[in-house]
């Protein structure tokens, strides 16, 4: 059971930081749902 | 924080309950980490979103926290976010999360 177990996840990522696509990635063997993951460009 | 994405969050807060949304951020620079968390949990600090004066207290991580990277298989985040974890300021990231999550996370769990 961890802390995304069954939890609606939201991702920001950064472009220039860790992309919304390789945080998505990591959650995919979890029981979690990504609502949206988006990748931003903070500059 | 993108207002599109201000107004997806506070959309998916009022849908599902902020007690059941976790915001992941993967700013490459402290400062903006810290911004992004603060405007999910204590409102938009520029005022110029749909976050503006929300105080959504959501629970926020960045993925290079331990909160995040011992929750997930090792070997995946080492393929995905290894190369940038060496490369960022992991322990200022850390920093600046932990202190806007102690002020306005209304989740401490």
């Amino acid at each position: 059971m961890s802390r995304f177990t069954g939890k609606k996840i939201v991702i920001i990522g950064d472009r220039d930081g860790i992309p919304g696509p390789a945080i998505e990635e990591c959650l995919k063997p979890i029981d979690c749902e990504v609502i949206f993951s988006s990748t931003e460009c903070f500059v | 924080m993108d207002l599109e994405n201000q107004k997806r969050i506070k959309d998916a807060s009022e849908k599902f309950g902020a007690e059941n949304l976790v915001v992941v951020i993967g700013a490459a620079e402290a400062e903006a980490a810290g911004l992004a968390a603060e405007t999910v949990t204590a409102g938009d600090p520029t005022f110029a979103g749909p976050l503006a004066g929300v105080e959504l207290g959501l629970r926020v991580y960045h993925a290079v926290e331990p909160e995040f990277k011992d929750e997930v298989d090792a070997q995946i985040f080492d393929d995905q976010v290894g190369m940038m974890e060496m490369v960022l300021n992991v322990d200022e990231i850390i920093e600046e999360m932990q202190s806007i999550r102690s002020q306005f996370c209304k989740f401490n769990d």
